[in-house]
C-alpha cells in the first residue's frame, strides 16, 4: 500500500558525484521488498491504474486488474508482440479511452482527461512510430514543446514583444537540451532530414521541454542504429537521475536488462508478472508466455503425456513450436 | 490582334474586386489549408454566409450597413462553429466532406423559394452597399485612366478598401505564423498527435484557425457584394472554392504572399486566355471556335496549364520545393 514506510533514503544526500548512482540505488531499495507479484503495491506510486479495459469488438486487447508505477525508478513494460502494451500507453495517456476502469497520477483520477492535459500535468509520452514534425526545423520542434507559453495565444501572437522574451528563455532551454542529446549540429535543420536515431533522440528532447514528472517512451530503441543504442540508454538513464520516472515498452531485452528497476510482463493484455530484471526473465510465467507453455518439449512428448496418440510426422526442425493446444 | 487591349483587360481584372475577394479568400484558406493543414472545401459558404448576412439586414430588415457587416462576420463564425464543433475532432478528411456539403446546403437554402422573401430566392439581393459608396473620400468625378479602361470612383474605392483588407490580413498572417501560436498551427498541420502529447489543446487551435480562416474569406463575400451591389446565390457555387484552392497553391500555400500573387496572377491568365482566345476569333486565326466556345475554352486552357504547374512546381511559385521532398521520405 501506498502509505507504508517508505525505505532510507541513500539518494538524497551525499556528493554530486554520488548522485549518478544514488537515484538508482534508492529505486532498487526502494523496490527490494515489493512482492514479485503482478499488481504488486509500490512504496510510493505515481500512477496506479484499476481495472483498466479496452476492447476491440470481441478482442481484449487491455485488461489490467491492478498496477503501479515507483516514482523515481525506471520501469519497462515488456511483452510479446500484441500484449496490449501500446494500447495501455494509449489509453492513460487519454490517446484512447478505455471501456471499465480508473487511474490516476500523483493521486488525480485522469479518466476522461484528454489528452493534452494529461501531458500538462506531467505525464509526457513518445510514440512507437517517432512523430517529430518533419516541415519543422529541429529548434522549432523543441520550442513547441514548452508549456505556458503566452505566444501560444493568438492575440499575443500578434504582438512580438509580449513573447519574445519568453521565447528567448525557451529558446536557451532547447538549445541546452539538443547539445545534451547532440542535436545541436542539426538546430536549423528540417526534422524530415534527420534519421531514425536522431528523430527518436528528438522525440525525447522535445518530450523533454514540457518538463515532465512521469517520462513514457514507446519503444525507444525501434530501428535505432546501435551506434545510438548506448547514448540513447544513456540518456533514459539521466532521466532518472534527473528525478523523473521513466515508464518504457521495450521489446530489446538487453536494453531492460540495462537500465530499468522495475520490469512489469503483459500478455494477452493482462499483467502476468512483475520483478527486478534478472528475476522477471528467469520467471517460468514470462518464459511461457514468450515461448509457449510447451516450449522445450516436442509435438510427440505433449501428446505421450496429454495420452494422445503421437502424430506421425513430427518435424524436429522447429521444437519450439507450441502446440495448438497451448493454454 | 489588339494586344494592348488584351493586356490591358487583363492587368485591370488581375487588379480588380473580383480578384481581390478572391484572394482573400484565399488569404483565410492560407491560415485554414496552408498553415493548419485543414481541408475546408467549403470556402464559398463563408463568402456567401458573410454576403447574405449584410445584403439580409440591409435590404429585408432595413437595418444600417455597419448591422449587415457585423451580423455578416456573426454568420461566418456560427457557420465555422457549426462545421468545426462535430469535425475537428475527427480526422482531416471529415472536414472536407461535410464543408462541401454544407457549401452547397448554404448555396440550395439561400437560393430556395422558402425564403424567397428574406434571401430573395435565385435572383438575390440588390442595393444594399450604397452606404458603403457614400462613404468613398473620392471626388465623385474621381477615375483612374488605363488605356482603354476606366476605373471609376466606386470600383477605385472598392480596390483602395479591398487591397487595404488584403493588406491588414497579410500583416496579421505574417505576424501569427511566426509567432508561438502559428507554431502551433504548423505542428498540426504536421501530425496532431504529437502536438497533443506535448500539451496543447489541438481542438481548440484548429477551430481557431477554422473561424480566423472563414472571417477573412467573409471580407471577400463582402468586397464581391459590394462591388456588384448585388449578391446571388450562384456566384457562391463549389467553383468558387476550387478557384480559390488553384489561386493558393498557384501562389504558394503555406507562404504569406502566396494567396496575393497567385490572385494576381490567376485572374490575369484567366481574363488573358479568354480575351486572347475572343480575339483570335474575332480577327479569324481560329476558324473551328466561334465567340461562344471561348469562355469553355478558357476553362479548358487554364486547366491544363494547372495540371502542368502541379505535375513540375507542386509547391507553387513562392512554395519551397525542400518541404514538399520530405512529404515522399
Amino acid at each position: 500500500m501506498p502509505d507504508d514506510a517508505m525505505p532510507d533514503e541513500t539518494g538524497t544526500s551525499g556528493s554530486a558525484t554520488a548522485v549518478v548512482t544514488s537515484r538508482k540505488q534508492a529505486a532498487v531499495a526502494a523496490l527490494k521488498d515489493v512482492d514479485r507479484e503482478p499488481g504488486a503495491a509500490k512504496p510510493d506510486p505515481v500512477l496506479i491504474a484499476d481495472g483498466v479495459v479496452r476492447r476491440f469488438g470481441g478482442l481484449t486487447a487491455v485488461n489490467v486488474n491492478h498496477v503501479e508505477i515507483q516514482r523515481g525508478a525506471i520501469t519497462a513494460l515488456i511483452g510479446p508482440n500484441g500484449a496490449g502494451k501500446t494500447t495501455f500507453f494509449n489509453l492513460i495517456t487519454g490517446f484512447d479511452k478505455p471501456d471499465e476502469g480508473e487511474w490516476t497520477f500523483n493521486g488525480q483520477q485522469l479518466k476522461g482527461i484528454p489528452p493534452f492535459k494529461v501531458a500538462r500535468m506531467g505525464m509526457v509520452r513518445t510514440f512507437q512510430l517517432t512523430k517529430v514534425l518533419s516541415k519543422l526545423t529541429v529548434i522549432e520542434n523543441m520550442r513547441l514543446g514548452a508549456t505556458g507559453q503566452l505566444g501560444e495565444r493568438m492575440w499575443a501572437g500578434l504582438i512580438p514583444g509580449l513573447w519574445r522574451k519568453q521565447e528567448r528563455e525557451i529558446t536557451e532551454r532547447a538549445d541546452e537540451l539538443l547539445a545534451r542529446f547532440k542535436l545541436d549540429t542539426k538546430r536549423g535543420d528540417f526534422a524530415g532530414s534527420l534519421s531514425g536515431g536522431q528523430r527518436k533522440l528528438l522525440e525525447m528532447a522535445r518530450a523533454l521541454m514540457v518538463e515532465p514528472e512521469l517520462v513514457m517512451l514507446d519503444e525507444p530503441m525501434a530501428g535505432v542504429n546501435p551506434a545510438l543504442t548506448q547514448s540513447l540508454l544513456g540518456h533514459v538513464k539521466d532521466l532518472r537521475e534527473q528525478g523523473m520516472t521513466v515508464l518504457f515498452v521495450e521489446h530489446d531485452m538487453d536494453m531492460v536488462r540495462d537500465i530499468s528497476d522495475w520490469v512489469i510482463v503483459m500478455a494477452q493484455g493482462a499483467v502476468i508478472a512483475e520483478g527486478p530484471p534478472l528475476e522477471v526473465m528467469a520467471d517460468q510465467r514470462v518464459i511461457d508466455a514468450y515461448l509457449g507453455a510447451h516450449h522445450d518439449q516436442s509435438l510427440a512428448e505433449i501428446a505421450e503425456a496429454e495420452g494422445i496418440d503421437a502424430p506421425e510426422i513430427i518435424d524436429e526442425s522447429t521444437p519450439t513450436t507450441p502446440p495448438p493446444e497451448a493454454p | 490582334m489588339d494586344w494592348s487591349f488584351i493586356f490591358t483587360s487583363s492587368v485591370s481584372y488581375a487588379l480588380g474586386a473580383v480578384t481581390i475577394a478572391y484572394c482573400l479568400a484565399a488569404v483565410g484558406l492560407n491560415m485554414q489549408f496552408g498553415y493548419t493543414g485543414l481541408l475546408n472545401f467549403g470556402q464559398a459558404a463563408f463568402l456567401a454566409a458573410a454576403g447574405y448576412g449584410m445584403a439580409v439586414m440591409v435590404t429585408t430588415f432595413e437595418m444600417s450597413f455597419w448591422v449587415g457587416i457585423l451580423v455578416g462576420l456573426l454568420a461566418v463564425v456560427v457557420l465555422a462553429m457549426l462545421l468545426g464543433l462535430p469535425t475537428l475532432r475527427l480526422r482531416a478528411d471529415y472536414l472536407a466532406i461535410v464543408t462541401i456539403a454544407a457549401a452547397e446546403v448554404v448555396r440550395l437554402v439561400v437560393r430556395s423559394v422558402k425564403f424567397k422573401d428574406t434571401l430573395g430566392g435565385s435572383d438575390g439581393l440588390q442595393q444594399f452597399a450604397n452606404r458603403f459608396y457614400e462613404l468613398s473620400p473620392l471626388p465623385s468625378d474621381f477615375r483612374i485612366r488605363f488605356g482603354p479602361f476606366l476605373f471609376p470612383n466606386q470600383e477605385v474605392w472598392v480596390m483602395i478598401v479591398g487591397w487595404s483588407l488584403v493588406a491588414i490580413f497579410s500583416i496579421i498572417t505574417f505576424l501569427l505564423v511566426r509567432s508561438p501560436w502559428g507554431r502551433i498551427l504548423k505542428g498540426i498541420r504536421e501530425d496532431e498527435d504529437a502536438v497533443r502529447s506535448l500539451g496543447k489543446n489541438v481542438y481548440w487551435y484548429k477551430m481557431q484557425a477554422l473561424i480566423l480562416g472563414a472571417l477573412m474569406a467573409g471580407f471577400g463575400g463582402f468586397i464581391i457584394g459590394i462591388f456588384f451591389n448585388a449578391v446571388s446565390p450562384d456566384i457562391y457555387a463549389t467553383t468558387l472554392t476550387f478557384a480559390i484552392y488553384t489561386i493558393l497553391i498557384l501562389g504558394g500555400a503555406a507562404r504569406v504572399m502566396g494567396p496575393i500573387l497567385g490572385a494576381i496572377l490567376f485572374g490575369f491568365l484567366f481574363q488573358f486566355v479568354l480575351t486572347t482566345l475572343n480575339e483570335a476569333v474575332r480577327v479569324g486565326y481560329i476558324g473551328f471556335l466561334d465567340s461562344n466556345d471561348t469562355a469553355p475554352t478558357r476553362l479548358v486552357l487554364v486547366g491544363i496549364g494547372l495540371m502542368l504547374l502541379m505535375i513540375f512546381r507542386p509547391q507553387g511559385i513562392l512554395g519551397d520545393r525542400r518541404e514538399i521532398a520530405l512529404d515522399a521520405r
